[in-house]
């Protein structure tokens, strides 16, 4: 596992409480924290500081956090994780949308927490070099290049080339969250963006095919509202 | 026995009439014999009097006829602004009535309280007569002097016309003048008034003066002079009787009289009334005037009918109780209602020389039958001045009499009938003549006859009857085929033919009428019946208001209109859609004043009667409800007695059914703000319990971890520290249940609908709450092919949540949930059950509501919103959700949801 000595996180957050909270978890993890109490200034630390990813606060006082991540993402492309209340998901759909990576819903653990700066970190890690084309889910390992599936009996698993599809973008973005817009305009094209019932279709036979308990699912989880998650196995 | 106490209901009565007396203005009447008395003079001094004692005196109203000492004692007195005649003819002007009660001085003096108040006066006066302007001004707390003549008096006015020769047409009921705290005879001898008279004292109009020179002659002048000294006299016998009343001058109690006047169509009945009146004031006796409307009396001309109209309303204006009683016999109805109201005496007119032509048919006049029949009553008959009905009333009761079998257009099929029952008969008659002898062949006549009459009515039978002698006469008498008789013994058989078929006719015509009659009645009452529990199941007001004007106008043939009250006491139509029977044209003016004052106005009243709307107050029990205003398109359907008192009985239906919904609103209210407050309560108990303990449990537990940290082990610091996180925890869930639950009640929710399988939802939920579940073991019982649902999924997620979580809470570990779903007809029903204890006997519908948990206080935490918030959702949703017990022990809860038509199926795949 490699260091986080090196990782600066930058956290938008307005509650001073939840920020020395934050700094607290995330530097026990080894991660350097850079603190900011509002957009503004949170979006002149991301130009000074050019941190590794930023944990961004939808409700600033100073403006909208959505706005800060698409200003944000004018230039720079860090994983950016979203803070939001549980009954704002329409809120985090336009975060997510606006190039948010992934959301933690308050209140909540830092456990959880760490584990996505840790899974969004390694993503911007990992795209570059290629190393994310193979995926393990549970018994079986998707080998993205060559469009190939294979048991731990060395079996084969056909897909079809839309499950494919699907199985592909939430696999470049394993461990984090996909918005059905996005998937959908990733798997056929931007013009389907609305048709989300026909996704579910296909996460269902998806299920089918990969998981062990397809009325349990352990990898394709639904994030009711938002998206979709693909985890795999560490 | 207790014969020497005074009767507890009178004593009542005396102390209401002091209530009412002590708020209500003093009311003292200079009363006289005639004009030139000295009554306004009088009045004049005695207000100059008070008015020096420091009592503020305005005149209201005083004619001064240009008589110097008149307006001499006028002078220093308050004048109040008259209404004027503004088209300015007549220089007529009014008292002001309004003007008066703005002023509301201790002391009003209005001449001449028997005034008819004159129309096209602007503002137009509100009554018709002053006596209602002085009652209004009286019930303001304004007290009054006034001036009456003895020839004003309703009940005297026939009396004086007799002396006078000269009908009087402006009186004041007699109730107006018993009811005067104090009257003071001005008296002047006969030859003094001459005198005054002859001296120019006495103010005489030109063109009055021959009627007048008539009027004062000496011989009227001692006869009302006796009048009204008789009247005063009556007035202080009253007075002392009403005094060893009150002092308890105590006298065995005895069975009071009660009078009953009866009255018929003919202008006797006007003299009956009033000797009826002059009798029970004698007798200090209740007293009831009745009108028996039998078949025969149906059949009056409408003109003959309105008399009755006005007829009865002097009764009442006399203080009696004004009755109609249906029947065919006026002597049966008579004394069937006489003995079930207690009267004692019986007030009959002297048989009018009408009936005495009634032998032919055998009736005696009811006067007669009535003396003979009324054993227990004293029958006392009223004779004088009967006349002889107008001869045009005979001609209208004659020509009434024809319209007894209906009308001309089925009249001639009738009589072509009538023909034929004759032809049908002879030819009977034919076939039994050579086996039957001829009186038998009669019968068969008369049998015709009567069948003819019952079918269809008098006069067809009259037609057969005649037909059938000249047919017997012809066929079966010899010499036959001629009217010739050869057997003088046949005209006799023609006679009692005839005879009998007449009687039978009329009979028979009696019972259809009858019949007619008592059907009527009975479709009255049915409808107010039929209304009433129209009224009882109206839902809301609106079905009320619709209802109530729809009966109102079906029975009694008119517009109606509901006028009720808005927040500040005005009254105004409500908005019931317009129809036929709903009446627009309605004065807000009258309405208004109907409902302040909680007496009836317009069409048929005292105030405001020049419109031809009725306005009747809807007096509920505690407060006035509103107005109903009606406009007949026939005026006699309303404005007879009985008519306007079942108007009124409809009105008090209408009125109480109004106000049983108003405090159904109330309670309602009420209820609403008791719920309220309970759910405070619950609220306050619920957060004070599961936020404070788990609070405490942070504060100390993170203070222990702040302050003492060196002290503790590793062990003994996670442990605190895990104890810290999971209190916060339950707070936050606390918080946040309360939160969705008023964010879900406040209606502002907006639900953002998807489609979604309630398979991938549980699973959501399910991987959710892994690490709760434990070791309890949930079985998924969702069908492949079970159709998406059209939710909110986020709150369908909640409501998943919610519901798995409650079975987790109540079971212990190792348990069983089991989660199915199931189409069932049109909904999608989603159940979730477990094997643990259940719900212990309490009322599972009960856990639904806000801040109730299975078990009371206590080890488990959750403020018991969980199943409320699923309930919220559910509804939300259009669905229904319910809680039950489970065999042999456990929860279901059952939620269904509607059934959407499914969206189309997938995009295809391109493999």
């Amino acid at each position: 596992m490699m260091t986080n000595a090196s990782r600066a996180v930058l956290v938008i957050e307005d509650d001073s409480e939840i920020r020395a909270v934050l700094r607290a978890g995330l530097e026990l993890e080894g991660y350097r924290v850079i603190e900011a109490g509002t957009g503004a200034r949170g979006l002149t630390e991301l130009q000074s500081h050019r941190p590794d990813l930023a944990i961004v606060d939808l409700g600033l006082p100073d403006c909208d956090g959505i706005e800060v991540i698409r200003k944000a993402r004018g230039w720079t492309r860090i994983p950016v994780i979203v803070l939001s209340a549980r009954t704002q998901e329409q809120q985090i759909v336009a975060a997510l949308e606006a190039g948010a990576d992934d959301y933690v819903t308050k209140p909540f653990g830092m456990r959880e927490l760490v584990a996505r700066v840790r899974v969004a970190l390694r993503h911007g890690v990992r795209t570059p070099d290629g190393n994310s084309a193979r995926l393990r889910l549970g018994r079986w390992l998707v080998d993205l290049e060559k469009r190939e599936i294979t048991g731990a009996g060395n079996e084969r698993l056909h897909l079809t080339p839309i499950e494919f599809r699907i199985l592909e973008v939430l696999g470049s973005h394993a461990g984090m969250v996909v918005t059905h817009r996005q998937l959908l305009s990733q798997a056929w094209g931007p013009g389907s963006v609305e048709q989300t019932h026909y996704l579910r279709g296909y996460m269902k036979q998806l299920r089918g095919k990969l998981e062990e308990d397809p009325s349990r699912p352990r990898h394709l989880l639904t994030e009711t509202g938002v998206g979709y998650r693909l985890v795999l196995d560490e | 026995m207790n014969g020497s106490r005074p009767d507890p209901d009178e004593l009542l009565a005396q102390v209401q009439a002091q209530e009412v007396r002590s708020h209500r203005g003093k009311l003292k009447i200079f009363f006289g014999a005639s004009a030139g008395v000295g009554k306004t003079f009088s009045m004049l001094e005695d207000a100059q009097r008070r008015k020096a004692t420091g009592v503020d005196v305005v005149v209201g109203y005083v004619e001064p006829h240009g008589r110097v000492e008149t307006e001499r004692l006028l002078m220093g007195l308050e004048h109040l602004p008259l209404l004027v005649d503004v088209a300015g003819a007549s220089g007529r002007s009014e008292f002001n009535l309004d003007a008066a009660l703005a002023r509301k001085p201790q002391l009003l003096l209005v001449d001449e309280l028997a005034h008819t108040n004159l129309a096209g006066v602007t503002p137009e006066p509100r009554h018709e007569k002053r006596w209602q302007d002085i009652e209004e001004v009286l019930e303001a707390g304004i007290d009054v002097y006034t001036t009456v003549n003895v020839q004003h008096l309703e009940s005297l006015s026939d009396v004086v016309a007799r002396i006078t020769g000269a009908p009087q047409r402006e009186t004041v009921p007699d109730h107006v003048f018993e009811a005067a705290d104090e009257v003071e005879l001005i008296d002047l001898p006969p030859d003094d008034l001459l005198q005054r008279l002859k001296g120019g004292k006495i103010y005489v109009p030109d063109q009055a003066q021959r009627a007048l020179e008539s009027f004062f002659r000496k011989g009227n002048l001692i006869a009302l002079r006796e009048l009204a000294l008789r009247k005063t006299a009556d007035r202080v016998d009253q007075a002392m009787r009403d005094y060893r009343k009150q002092e308890a001058v105590q006298q065995p109690w005895r069975t009071r009289e009660r009078l009953l006047v009866c009255v018929g169509p003919d202008e006797q009945a006007a003299i009956m009334v009033r000797a009826g009146k002059r009798m029970a004031d004698a007798l200090d006796a209740e007293w009831l005037v009745v009108y028996v409307e039998t078949p025969a009396l149906l059949q009056l001309k409408d003109a003959e009918r309105n008399r009755r109209i006005d007829l009865m309303r002097l009764a009442e204006s006399l203080g009696a109780e004004a009755i109609t009683l249906g029947g065919s016999s006026a002597v049966d109805e008579i004394l069937e209602y006489a003995r079930t109201r207690n009267v004692t005496r019986i007030l009959v007119g002297k048989p009018n020389r009408r009936y005495r032509l009634g032998f032919l048919a055998g009736r005696a006049s009811t006067t007669t039958r009535l003396i003979e029949q009324a054993a227990d009553f004293d029958v006392v008959v009223v004779g004088g001045e009967v006349r002889d009905p107008p001869s045009a009333a005979i001609t209208s009761r004659i020509d009434a009499a024809d319209h007894g079998a209906g009308s001309d257009k089925q009249r001639w099929p009738h009589f072509a009938k009538a023909v034929g029952a004759t032809l049908i008969a002879t030819a009977i008659c034919w076939l039994m003549e050579p086996t039957f002898e001829s009186p038998n062949l009669v019968m068969v006549y008369l049998l015709a006859a009567a069948v003819v009459a019952v079918r269809y009515g008098r006069y067809p039978a009259i037609v057969t009857s005649v037909l059938n002698v000249l047919a017997f006469d012809i066929v079966f008498v010899p010499p036959r085929l001629s009217f010739a008789v050869s057997d003088a013994q046949y005209l006799l058989t023609f006679v009692i033919m005839l005879v009998v078929a007449l009687i039978i006719s009329n009979l028979a015509a009696s019972v259809r009428l009858q019949a007619k009659v008592a059907g009527h009645r009975e479709r009255r009452t049915a409808l107010l019946y039929a209304m009433s529990r129209k009224l009882a199941a109206a839902r809301d007001r609106k079905a009320m208001e619709h209802a109530a004007i729809s009966h109102v106008s079906e029975v009694f043939d008119c517009t109606t209109a509901l006028l009720l009250p808005n927040g500040a006491g005005r009254v105004g139509p409500s908005r019931e859609k317009h129809s036929r029977d709903v009446l627009t044209t309605v004065d807000p003016g009258a309405a208004q004043w109907s409902f302040d004052h909680g007496r009836p106005a317009g069409l048929g009243t005292d105030t405001l009667a020049g419109t031809d709307v009725v306005y009747l107050p809807l007096v509920g029990a505690k407060a006035p409800q509103g107005v109903l205003a009606v406009k007949p398109r026939n005026r006699r359907r309303i404005l007879l007695p009985e008519q306007f008192r079942l108007l009124e009985t409809f009105a008090a239906q209408i009125a109480m059914a109004l106000e049983r919904a108003d405090l159904a609103d109330q309670a309602h209210a009420a209820e609403l703000r008791a719920e309220t407050e309970v759910v405070r309560n619950s609220l306050l108990a619920s957060l004070s319990h599961d936020l404070r303990t788990p609070l405490s449990a942070v504060v100390a537990g993170a203070a222990t971890l702040a302050e003492r940290m060196e002290d503790m082990s590793p062990d003994e610091r996670r442990s605190l520290a895990t104890t810290v996180r999971r209190s916060a925890m339950s707070v936050s869930d606390h918080v946040t249940s309360v939160l969705d639950l008023v964010r879900l009640e406040s209606g502002s929710i907006r639900l953002r609908l998807d489609w979604y399988e309630i398979d991938d939802i549980a699973a959501t939920v399910l991987h959710r709450l892994r690490d709760r579940l434990g070791t309890r073991h949930v079985v998924m019982d969702i069908p492949a092919t079970l159709p998406a649902l059209h939710v909110d999924g986020k709150l369908i997620e909640q409501l998943l949540e919610n519901l798995l979580d409650n079975a987790i809470k109540y079971t212990p570990p190792e348990s069983e949930i089991r989660l199915s779903a199931v189409v069932r007809g049109n909904q999608i029903e989603v159940a979730v059950a477990d094997n643990g204890p259940g719900f212990e006997s309490v009322d599972p519908e009960a856990l639904f509501r806000k801040f109730e948990r299975g078990t009371k206080e206590g080890t488990v935490g959750g403020i018991g919103l969980g199943l409320a918030i699923c309930r919220a959702i559910v509804e939300l949703h259009g669905g229904q959700i319910h809680a039950e017990e489970r065999a042999p022990h456990g929860a279901l809860i059952r939620v269904r949801l509607p059934l959407p038509a499914q969206p189309p199926a997938g995009l295809r795949d391109d493999d």
